[in-house]
């Protein structure tokens, strides 16, 4: 505990660095899922070739990964670049399916009352079905943020510096005190992400309170 | 870093035997594999099927998942320093690593077996007690087959999850394909390293590629929708405006809820209620 204190400025640092890792993706990986889910739910054809493809990206373990997209985006070994892109290829691999599912749960009838006022495809996807999948959308989002928070900590084996580092470097000075500190501290991180996903879920869909009230 | 290296490591026959050579790296890298799977299989499958089965004790189930939280990293290190030096032999590498893979590999099985035993719907049940069989006779011959498919996709990720992790365990010693790249990363031999992780992936995506294969192979067809597949095509020929989903956006299913929760949306109730449980992870290929 002592210890956790004399370093706080430390681990806040490196907390920052962590979020910034598997944060970024999260949101780069729900940009990118949202069209490809969108495909994968209209289109029945797309949506076995879509989901084959990022579920073996998802695949490849992730020190593969880390190690094997340097030579393919010609990045350093070193660069944080390589963690966003590992991460957010995850994220995608993961909130596709999602996304999908999420569009296919909209009730039939609602969508063809949507039809019926005159909504066209696209305004119909952003003002009727997507609002409606957010429930499935962030419950998919909660999966992957705690994982990326997880998998990040990984890079901390090829030099990345974030929350990982107090891993490492405490189980390569044989002091226990700092590898649980950096665990507490990737579950407290996982923690944030996961209530912070849950906050803006509800905001987004207040209809589900009125209901339950 | 170019291919031609690459291809000049995996044709150096120096790279190809003894101790480090490719195949011994990946016959360890199998026996740890099997070695977690076969012990996290004999802890996971009797306890979720007695959770799906009796319904108590659900919080071990999502108390399991919760513990997915932990960071892998932070766990192998920290049961490595522990257990480690309290085993006296040659194992002292071994068994912490082998004993975070068994404790990373138990939640997905769990909750695979658990939920599958949790969809069977009660009607087949009270129909398969109706017809006189036996508690065993329910449990093997009616709620096994039903669990297989939610059962088989929590081995999927627990194989991916225990190939992964046996990767970064060489970083605490353990031996396998991981040391291509923990070695690599030491010395600085960066296309050992990307060499490794080529043959990791390939290994991955072979093992789930037999996975999904066996999927296929064990799934009684009434359950994975081949059988109902086969009716509605034959539906579907004789009245070509019949086939629900044929678009996505103007289909008329009379139950669209239940068809998303299957997924594809072209079976019927039975997988319906048979693949509720974890949709994330079903339906790869």
């Amino acid at each position: 505990m002592t210890w956790a204190l004399d370093h706080i400025g430390d681990i806040m640092f490196r907390a920052g660095q962590h979020a910034w890792l598997a944060g970024l993706p999260l949101v780069l990986g729900l940009v990118i899922a949202l069209p490809l889910g969108w495909l994968a739910a209209r289109r029945p054809r797309l949506r076995a070739l879509l989901l084959t493809t990022t579920g073996l990206l998802y695949t490849i373990p992730s020190l593969a990964l880390f190690i094997l997209l340097p030579p393919l985006l010609g990045t350093k070994i070193l660069d944080p670049v390589n963690v966003i892109v590992a991460m957010t290829v995850y994220t995608v691999a993961l909130l596709t399916r999602t996304v999908a599912d999420g569009l296919f749960s909209v009730d039939g009838s609602t969508q063809q009352a949507a039809i019926a006022m005159g909504y066209g495809s696209f305004a119909r996807f952003r003002a009727v079905d997507l609002p409606l999948a957010v429930p499935v959308i962030a419950a998919g989002l909660r999966v992957a943020a705690v994982s990326n928070v997880s998998i990040v900590s990984v890079s901390s084996l090829i030099g990345i510096s974030q929350l990982g580092y107090f891993l490492t470097d405490g189980y390569a000075r044989s002091f226990p005190t700092e590898v649980w500190v950096g665990i507490v501290a990737c579950l407290l991180l996982a923690l944030v992400f996961d209530l912070v996903i849950q906050v803006v879920s509800r905001v987004l869909t207040p209809w589900t309170r009125t209901v339950a009230a | 870093m170019s291919l031609a290296k690459i291809f000049g490591w995996f044709t150096d026959p120096a790279n190809w035997q003894g101790a480090d050579g490719v195949p011994h790296r990946v016959l360890e890298h199998l026996l740890y594999t099997g070695l977690t799977l076969l012990v996290a299989l004999v802890v996971a499958v009797p306890l979720g099927a007695w959770v799906g089965h009796s319904g108590r004790l659900r919080w071990l189930v999502t108390g399991a998942n919760a513990a997915r939280a932990v960071p892998t990293l932070g766990l192998l290190f920290a049961v490595s320093m522990f257990v480690g030096p309290l085993i006296q032999s040659d194992l002292a590498f071994v068994i912490p690593s082998i004993t975070v893979l068994v404790l990373l590999a138990i939640p997905p099985l769990l909750s695979g077996t658990y939920a599958g035993i949790d969809s069977v719907e009660p009607a087949a049940r009270d129909a398969a007690r109706g017809m006189g069989m036996t508690g065993w006779q329910v449990l093997t011959k009616v709620e096994a087959p039903c669990a297989l498919p939610l059962f088989l996709s929590g081995l999927r990720s627990a194989t991916l999850q225990v190939i992964a992790t046996a990767t970064i365990a060489a970083s605490v010693s353990l031996g396998g394909l991981g040391r291509y790249l923990i070695d690599g990363l030491a010395s600085r031999d960066y296309v050992q390293m990307v060499c490794g992780s080529i043959l990791v992936a390939a290994l991955a995506l072979v093992a789930d590629g037999l996975l999904a294969l066996l999927e296929k192979r064990a799934v009684s067809p009434g359950i994975s929708g081949r059988a109902t597949r086969v009716a509605r095509s034959r539906a579907r020929n004789s009245d070509p405006h019949s086939e629900p989903d044929s678009d996505g956006a103007d289909r008329s299913d009379p139950d669209p809820r239940q068809a998303a929760l299957v997924g594809s949306g072209t079976t019927g109730p039975v997988q319906a209620t048979a693949t509720t449980g974890t949709p994330s992870e079903r339906d790869r290929t």
